[in-house]
């Protein structure tokens, strides 16, 4: 216990250090989002008919910038070599670092999103969903985010493989996630959309381990 | 692996068997069941004669799926017994997948056209394929990602797995979207129910489709075991040169 | 407390780097690997710490089989490779503490105690609370050392460890294995370079004779 927290605590220095992730991340799902009303114009019943899709399409295309980074930093200076060597196994070594960026990335998504669906002109009662939602669902990214992650290690063009690799993957969760939200402005329960995400994310927290374990391993070789 | 595929002749004279066997399906599966289908079944009193080509885009669709399920389980068995010709089926069996990935695409495009005025349509057939293909892109990537073909292979049988694993998941999440976006309308492309003079035509085209798959999938396999072999050799006698 | 080594190969990429190796390390010994670059010897120092397969061969601690318990061999033993392993941002006490957190599992209060006096044995307790960017190469291969004072392991693998070390750091490295050694512990080493390691056998790749 003390180990995986260990691993969480120092990764979550790193991250909200001068070189972590957090800025850029954040920065990109501002930047992503403000584009759209430029790009489709400023028309209130547009923006509030898109806003669902246009949030989570950027939280996952933010979330995605940073994990190229998750376990290459610790492959080239030889700290994957020593998690690997650790007692703890390496699918909980991995899960902790995957806790961490998820906190650094994941969660002030999700919080900052609430803010960005004023802008864009959200239904006031689909806002808590939508916060709720991505609070399940950012979890779900940075997981399944970590298979490609641990896959692309020493790959060349790695940070454009993990995209073109993990985007598919992660349908389910845009699907479910924008439905909860609409669900929620329409009026009706947002709770079979809710308890989908939740289950992805008990599927994906259950297996990728043993994916992110197995990859890493190939990458020690 | 390297003894292993040091000598493969035991695989390549199966193949080799299995390899006419596979051709006569093809041929026969192929002419009968297009032929059937695309000349002598019955036209659908909606949508006329351009329902023909369902009998190209349903077979695509099965082949598609069917292809990725082979190259899924190849892939476990890779990661479980470390078998090479395994490893080598799926890496030979993505590209032919892909193939009737884009044919179930392009077909469904040219299908809707003429019903629906679109050149696409977003309907959860054709969505989930278009997924699928993404699927088989990021496959094939993986392998080309890595100059150490040991590593690439293991590395994409485990993204195989894991889009596997997903598949079922993307598809009833891609239903469920379908089915909330378009309420009632009939924008599928599903076309006539299952009459029997639909049925066979269908079912002998999946045959020969399969039948070419193997045919060609022989074929690939047998390519990648020689250019392994050929680059096993190249090494050898290169550093027997520096050697001697 | 011995490590048997029987038929051991090894296959990377498509080349075979060794074959049919064999020895035994006793509690107390030490094995110092020789061989031009690419004989194998940072692989088969990988291979003992279980980050690769053998083509063929066995691996036995104490006459039972690696493979039916590799979780209890890997907590026997500590693999340090040619990669310092030294997280820049961090402070020299915190990287150690890192990793004595990870490998005992101790309280963050004491791993920090622990790795204070590691520092200090290491000859760098100046730098303690110095971001690890701000020091020198030896420096930090000092610090990456100093590890072993903190790890529990019997059976340490050095790849390489007196690179960008100057003379008086090779003699604390030669007390501090010697001191292991007289512990009972074991060590594996590869160098290029003259390693304090009296009474060392000498094992040279890729032909894996046994001096």
């Amino acid at each position: 216990m003390s180990a995986f927290l260990a691993i969480v605590g120092r990764d979550l220095r790193l991250g909200f250090g001068a070189q972590g992730a957090l800025l850029t991340t954040l920065l990109f799902f501002v930047l992503a989002v403000s584009l759209f009303p430029l790009g489709v114009g400023p028309e209130p019943q547009i923006l509030a008919r898109i806003s669902a899709g246009v949030i989570w399409v950027a939280a996952l295309l933010a979330a995605l910038l940073s994990l190229d980074r998750l376990f290459q930093g610790d492959q080239e200076d030889g700290t994957l070599d020593l998690l690997a060597q650790a007692p703890l196994p390496l699918g909980l070594a991995a899960l902790a670092k995957v806790l961490a960026h998820w906190l650094t990335t994941g969660l002030p998504l999700s919080l900052m999103a609430p803010l960005l669906a004023l802008l864009l002109q959200m239904d006031s009662e689909a806002i808590p969903v939508l916060l709720l939602a991505l609070l399940l669902g950012t979890p779900s990214l940075s997981l399944i985010g970590a298979i490609g992650a641990a896959l692309t290690l020493g790959a060349k063009r790695g940070a454009v493989l993990v995209p073109l690799l993990t985007l598919p993957l992660l349908i389910p969760v845009l699907i479910f996630g924008v439905g909860a939200v609409e669900a929620a402005a329409y009026g009706l329960s947002a709770s079979p959309h809710l308890l989908l995400l939740g289950a992805f994310f008990a599927g994906s927290l259950a297996l990728s381990p043993f994916a992110i374990a197995g990859a890493i391993k190939l990458a020690l070789e | 692996m390297f003894h292993a595929l040091a000598n493969p002749a035991r695989f390549l004279r199966l193949m080799a068997a299995i390899r006419p066997w596979a051709a006569g399906v093809a041929v026969l599966g192929l002419l009968s069941g297009l032929g059937w289908g695309l000349l002598y079944s019955p036209p659908d009193y909606q949508q006329g004669e351009t329902v023909r080509i369902m009998y190209i885009h349903v077979p695509s669709a099965w082949m598609a799926m069917f292809i990725y399920a082979v190259m899924a389980g190849a892939s476990g068995v890779t990661l479980i017994w470390r078998h090479p010709v395994a490893e080598l089926a799926a890496k030979a069996s993505a590209p032919v997948g892909a193939a009737f990935t884009i044919i179930c695409l392009v077909t469904g495009s040219l299908w809707g056209k003429p019903m629906w005025g679109t050149w696409w349509v977003w309907d959860a057939r054709l969505t989930s394929m278009l997924i699928l293909f993404f699927l088989y892109l990021g496959y094939i990537a993986l392998w080309e990602a890595f100059d150490d073909p040991a590593r690439a292979g293991r590395a994409a049988a485990i993204l195989a797995l894991v889009g596997a694993i997903n598949l079922p998941i993307i598809k009833f999440s891609v239903d469920w979207w379908n089915t909330l976006h378009q309420p009632a309308s009939v924008l599928t492309l599903e076309g006539p129910k299952i009459h029997p003079d639909i049925l066979w035509p269908l079912i002998l085209t999946a045959l020969g489709a399969k039948g070419y798959y193997v045919w060609l999938l022989t074929l690939r396999v047998r390519a990648e075991i020689l250019s392994r072999q050929a680059r096993i050799l190249r090494f050898a006698a290169a550093t027997d040169r520096r050697a001697g | 407390m011995a490590l048997t080594v029987e038929g051991l190969a090894c296959i990377r990429g498509e080349r075979q780097l060794f074959t049919d190796l064999q020895f035994r390390l006793a509690a107390g010994e030490a094995l110092l690997l020789h061989g031009p670059n690419g004989s194998g010897k940072s692989s088969l120092l990988r291979l003992l710490a279980g980050f690769l397969s053998p083509a063929a061969g066995k691996l036995l601690w104490d006459g039972a089989a690696v493979s039916e318990d590799t979780d209890a061999y890997r907590a026997r033993l500590l693999y340090l490779g040619h990669l310092d392993a030294v997280k820049p941002q961090l402070t020299a006490t915190e990287n150690l503490a890192f990793f004595a957190q990870l490998m005992t599992g101790a309280a963050t209060a004491a791993a920090e105690d622990q790795a204070k006096q590691a520092l200090e044995a290491a000859g760098l307790t100046r730098q303690r609370s110095l971001p690890a960017r701000y020091l020198s190469a030896g420096q930090k291969h000092r610090l990456a050392l100093a590890r072993l004072l903190l790890s529990p392991a019997t059976l340490w693998l050095l790849d390489e460890p007196t690179n960008a070390l100057d003379s008086a750091s090779v003699a604390w490295l030669g007390a501090v294995l010697q001191a292991h050694r007289d512990r009972g512990g074991m060590v594996i080493l590869a160098s290029h370079v003259a390693v304090p390691l009296p009474g060392a056998r000498q094992l040279t790749l890729p032909e894996g004779r046994l001096a």
